[in-house]
């Protein structure tokens, strides 16, 4: 019959063993998703990889036949991304600036609540619904299916990340920043414009790259505004491809396989260098005030 | 005068936000009356059919409704004792040391991992892992939809947990360490009771995230439109069958697909607007 005590330490240690264990159990599955998408996707690195447009299905047939390597690149899918990019953010960040600073601005106001719900349903809306929406909108009545309307599908994903960056910002900064300037005479717009900005751009910035990395990793939207293109385009009123819509292309053709795996690790390194950016800067930029 | 610009500018762009809200609205409403006029609104969430086939056209959604719920319930069970135990390791065991903050790095890393590349991954991966030990039809299926979905849950619930750890008082665990309480029990008697709330509203976040998943799901789930009777059985969600089914070739099935569409945007909304009352109440 073991002591009260000893069945105390017991129960602890094998909690302890548990977490462990679940813990390294949870590991493994992002462990396997990097070192295939390292060990599958190491291929095709070679400069041909990034200034090649993607090859066509044939082409792809007769590398696999004679064991070479697919021919070809993701150049199209690197331009159309970059391209739609920055549409989305020329569209997105002054109006989410905007509307963070309201929705800061005016917190208890009874319209700023209900911008606020607006944002939080914005914020968890599935990306295929604001896909179909921009296809009625936009590729239905234009007829074609365009760049400028993936631009929109992804600003409007991308817009409550702003809005919720800038609020977020602004909230941690005190109070009597403001306070100040507003005593020192400084009209609202300037304390706004040359103090409120100015101390908070490093998290304003990390926000806008976190965004842009979540935005680059969208699909489905893009799927049903613009489609793809096998050519760099950058004409605003075509399909236009990019990085993601080529993995979704290749991964619907079994004899592009390869090309999945090096597109997919360009993707991911892209997506990382973008948040460590950011991180480096939120740590370099640290917002750091006198305690009041 | 500047001021007063400035002012309205704000106003306005808040006004912006509501007008894109509306035209989201106005455009799944208004797309989707003719499949709710013709088929009848519980008619529609009531039935399973899914034929195309042109003058027998029959449409419903509760097959897709099922898919979802079941998806997004077991992803979210199957994340649970993984994230749990993760913030645990991450919040409490090794708080403030090294391997804490490399483990919480690479989870930040993680949760930026985009959904095509956990498709790819489970298609490519996953799915000869589960042909081998004989789940699902080829590897496809509603369970293999899960372990995609908590994949992408644990990173982001991992770290929202971790730093609800971190409200808990010092006091309070310093007090009970010191009447002689073991770690098991400080985190069962102290931590989580205080932080209860902010879990549940958490992971309800993560349901509604996970609810709305497109590209990863579609890639595994096996696209069957039927009303699945085991989870191991192939399916659709929602997301999925919007993506996989989206062609303008007959003007009654793209209504169908707005009326799916408009389901979705409800529920995540309704569970979207639940988390953060929830949140609301705890945090403020």
């Amino acid at each position: 019959m073991i002591s009260y005590q000893k069945f105390r330490i017991y129960i602890d240690k094998f909690f302890h063993v548990i977490v462990y264990l679940f813990s390294f159990i949870a590991l493994i599955p992002f462990l396997s998703i990097i070192w295939t998408l390292l060990k599958k996707g190491l291929i095709h690195v070679n400069p041909n990889f990034y200034t090649q447009t993607s090859p066509s299905a044939t082409e792809a047939i007769l590398a696999n036949l004679s064991g070479e390597i697919i021919p070809g690149g993701i150049l199209n899918g690197i331009c159309g991304s970059l391209y739609i990019l920055l549409i989305t953010i020329i569209l997105t960040v002054p109006l989410g600036f905007f509307i963070g600073v309201y929705i800061h601005e005016n917190r208890k106001q009874k319209f700023s609540i209900f911008i606020q719900y607006i944002s939080a349903i914005f914020y968890g809306m599935p990306s295929i619904i604001i896909g179909i929406t921009v296809y009625v909108f936009i590729v239905k009545s234009f007829h074609s299916f365009s760049a400028w309307a993936g631009s929109v599908a992804l600003s409007v994903l991308m817009l409550p990340m702003i809005i919720r960056a800038t609020d977020e910002t602004l909230k941690s900064l005190p109070t009597y920043l403001k306070e100040s300037g507003l005593a020192l005479g400084a009209s609202y717009t300037s304390v706004i414009l040359r103090v409120i900005i100015p101390t908070a751009k490093g998290n304003l910035l990390t926000g806008l790259l976190i965004s842009v990395s979540r935005i680059l990793g969208v699909t489905a939207p893009l799927i049903v505004t613009t489609l793809g293109c096998s050519m760099v385009n950058w004409d605003i009123t075509k399909p236009t491809s990019s990085i993601t819509l080529l993995i979704w292309n290749f991964s619907n053709n079994p004899c592009m396989a390869d090309m999945v795996w090096s597109t997919s690790l360009f993707l991911f390194i892209f997506i990382i260098v973008l948040n460590i950016i950011a991180k480096h800067i939120a740590w370099k930029w640290k917002i750091t005030l006198p305690h009041e | 005068m500047k001021d007063k610009v400035l002012k309205i500018m704000l106003f306005c762009s808040a006004v912006v936000l509501l007008l894109l809200m509306a035209g989201i609205l106005y455009a799944l409403i208004s797309q989707s009356i003719p499949a709710f006029k013709h088929f009848g609104f519980f008619q529609f969430i009531s039935s399973t059919e899914w034929n195309q086939i042109e003058g027998q056209e029959q449409y419903g959604a509760l097959s897709f409704i099922t898919g979802t719920i079941l998806t997004s319930l077991l992803a979210l069970i199957i994340s649970i004792p993984f994230s749990v135990s993760l913030s645990f390791l991450i919040g409490e065991l090794f708080v403030g040391k090294k391997i804490a903050f490399w483990i919480n790095s690479f989870l930040n890393i993680l949760a930026g991992i985009p959904p095509i590349i956990l498709g790819i991954w489970g298609y490519y991966s996953l799915r000869p892992l589960l042909i081998s030990l004989n789940i699902g039809h080829h590897g496809y299926g509603i369970f293999s939809a899960a372990i995609l979905l908590s994949l992408m849950i644990i990173p982001y619930s991992t770290s929202i947990s971790t730093t609800f750890f971190a409200l808990v008082p010092m006091k309070l665990k310093e007090s009970a360490y010191s009447l002689g309480a073991t770690r098991f029990e400080v985190i069962r008697n102290i931590s989580i009771p205080y932080i209860k709330k902010c879990l549940i509203a958490a992971h309800v976040f993560a349901l509604g995230k996970v609810m709305g998943e497109t590209i990863a799901v579609t890639m595994i789930i096996g696209n069957i439109n039927y009303i699945p009777s085991k989870i191991t059985d192939t399916g659709n969600t929602l997301a999925s069958v919007i993506l996989n089914q989206f062609e303008t070739i007959s003007d009654l099935k793209f209504s169908a697909l707005f009326a799916i569409a408009l389901l979705l945007f409800i529920i995540t909304a309704v569970i979207n607007l639940m988390a953060r009352y929830m949140i609301r109440r705890v945090v403020l």
